[in-house]
């Protein structure tokens, strides 16, 4: 493969990979109804503290 | 109980996979051992053959003695395996500090420890050893036991595996020990941050699997629907380490000896290495440390996350622009200039999901802000992680080329790796280790907030040392290696721009001091909270009735 395959690969696919990829993550971070999910999951490890021994699965 | 039946019920099938295994290696270490080429090399497979004979004897003594129905009681989390990582942490962190100030002296009066006739401590086979037992003895250790903490706190299950775990735990120290030992007898394979030689890559090749696999297998079986994103940051690290690990350890031993020869070679073996060396900061001091960020500071000031959302951002971007960086450290070489373009753009776009994450842990202090004043804990880990938006904000700056012309190869760059190692990484550990001591032991708090705050202080003060001293010494002999007279030759000899750094190292060697001195407070401090002890002029009502209630 020679340089100028190489860059031109990464100037125009590899460019839109990384787009795709921020964009998804974006929209997964950002999407309304992920809302609860998320808010669930960021208050989870808080919870727990209430029964903070070692054994909170009898 | 007859003797029969405890034999039977002794065999679970995770302590029999381990005890095959072990017994595998020490097959295979006895014929090396019988073959081997050089001195190092046997030296190293007895260890192996008497570790694998310890750990044998070990699983007997312990499958006999023990309750099987209490063995891996899955209502339980395991908290054994916690104590032991807190243990092994503190241990392989005053080492690895201890050796790093012996250096920094050394440095500063060369003759020190040096011995023309006995190699073993000179500077240049403590300096591998310093650098993998911060790293990845000390740094590697933490984060083994704050993962194994986190992910079943998290997924709210024991951990998966039965005896696998506390494979993955002694199997990582016997690698430290054959890395360490073998760096004293002059054992390495020349890669930085990937000294040990193929053999003992093999071993913690095997061990990282098992780690993966018991940390997956605990996600696996959570009993929560969404899975932490402290668990994605440390999955992260150990999916990449292992993928860095082998493609960068591909080499081929000369003999049935401690040598061998990279597969790669020239331009090829380099770029393979900085991309495995950066990656290592990415990967396994920043993700893995990342994820003690996101678990233990909002677990200690009772806050969630302050943008669960930003954390999803943080962890995608920073995985995926990390893993381009590494060409920043070969600008001006052979590497052809278009890829140390890429390594530089790519570093200066870590700025963003750097700050973003940076932005998010310290923000997780909304509502609790006084937690910094009442809670020197929260203070250290604070501070950490303010370190760790200095440390990436001078990473980037100094990957541009034209800065890099100046910084490279002088006490800049070490600077900036210990305000990176000594500032982020070093405090959010003993943050964490301060957590984790406090909770596996239920406490109901620290033997001494008074010696956390001496801790965090000393410790603070000697970064600050650290990092000024390198600042200095590295920018002026930067400038003092590009001098040219009038006739267009250079000014200074290389010794002149060695011996006027002399004040600078010893600034240096006294804030790496103070940084041991720190550690060792910690080390006093965890050792009486693990005993149930509480400092009785600092709180007289809690010490009239110690330990009657679980960790806060």
């Amino acid at each position: 493969m020679s340089y100028e395959t190489l860059a031109s690969f990464a100037q125009t696919w590899g460019v839109l990979y990384f787009v795709a990829m921020f964009a998804g993550a974006t929209a997964y971070a950002l999407w309304p109804s992920n809302r609860d999910t998320f808010k669930r999951a960021a208050i989870a490890p808080l919870k727990e503290r209430e029964a903070d021994d070692d054994r909170p699965l009898a | 109980m007859g003797a029969n039946e405890q034999v039977r019920s002794s065999g679970d099938p995770s302590s029999w996979a381990v005890a095959i295994t072990l017994a595998v290696m020490a097959a295979i270490g006895l014929v090396a051992a019988a073959n081997a080429h050089d001195l190092a090399f046997a030296t190293h497979m007895w260890m192996v053959v008497a570790a694998a004979v310890v750990g044998l004897q070990a699983i007997l003594v312990w499958t006999t003695n023990s309750d099987p129905e209490k063995r891996f009681d899955p209502t339980y989390y395991d908290d054994g395996i916690i104590k032991a990582g807190i243990a092994a942490s503190v241990f392989w962190g005053l080492a690895g500090f201890l050796v790093g100030l012996v250096l920094a002296l050394q440095l500063t009066w060369p003759n020190l420890f040096y011995f023309p006739d006995w190699g073993f401590t000179n500077f240049g086979r403590l300096r591998p050893l310093h650098t993998s037992a911060v790293i990845f003895a000390f740094g590697g250790n933490v984060l083994i036991a704050t993962s194994f903490y986190v992910v079943q706190r998290t997924c709210r299950t024991r951990l998966a595996g039965g005896l696998w775990p506390w494979f993955v735990f002694w199997g990582y120290q016997l690698f430290i020990v054959i890395a360490a030992t073998g760096y004293l007898m002059g054992v390495t394979q020349s890669k930085e941050y990937a000294e040990p030689e193929w053999y003992a890559d093999i071993w913690l090749t095997v061990v990282w699997v098992a780690y993966l696999l018991v940390f997956l297998a605990t996600i696996w079986k959570r009993r929560e629907p969404h899975i932490y994103v402290a668990n994605w940051f440390y999955l992260a690290f150990i999916v990449t380490v292992a993928m860095l690990h082998l493609v960068n350890n591909l080499s081929l031993p000369a003999a049935v000896g401690s040598k061998s020869y990279s597969v790669m070679a020239g331009v090829q073996s380099a770029l393979t290495q900085w991309w495995y060396a950066h990656n290592a900061v990415g990967f396994f001091l920043t993700a893995g440390f990342l994820a003690i960020m996101y678990y233990f500071i909002p677990k200690r000031v009772d806050r969630p996350v302050w943008s669960y959302r930003l954390s999803i951002v943080h962890f995608w971007s920073l995985i995926f622009i990390y893993i381009w960086a590494g060409p920043h450290h070969l600008h001006y070489t052979a590497l052809p200039q278009w890829a140390q373009t890429l390594g530089m753009t790519f570093s200066i776009m870590l700025w963003m999901p750097s700050w973003g994450g940076m932005i998010n842990g310290l923000m997780t202090l909304s509502g609790a802000w006084d937690r910094l004043r009442t809670d020197p804990v929260v203070r250290m880990m604070v501070v950490s992680v303010a370190f760790y938006g200095m440390s990436t904000f001078e990473g980037p700056v100094l990957s541009i080329r034209a800065v890099n012309a100046l910084s490279h190869y002088t006490d800049w760059g070490i600077g900036h790796v210990h305000s990176g190692a000594l500032g982020w990484v070093g405090l959010i550990s003993f943050g964490a280790l301060y957590c984790l001591t406090q909770w596996v032991w239920k406490r109901e708090r620290l033997y001494s907030n008074a010696l956390v705050e001496w801790h965090f202080w000393i410790a603070s003060i000697g970064i600050v040392l650290y990092i000024a001293s390198m600042w200095v010494s590295g920018i002026m002999e930067g400038l003092m290696w590009r001098t040219y007279n009038e006739f267009g030759f250079l000014e200074y000899s290389f010794i002149e721009t060695v011996s006027a750094k002399y004040i600078s190292y010893i600034i240096r060697a006294l804030g790496g001091g103070l940084f041991f001195v720190g550690s060792l407070i910690m080390t006093y401090n965890l050792i009486r909270t693990a005993r149930g002890d509480v400092r009785e002029e600092e709180d007289a009502v809690q010490a009239a009735r110690p330990n009657l209630q679980p960790a806060e």
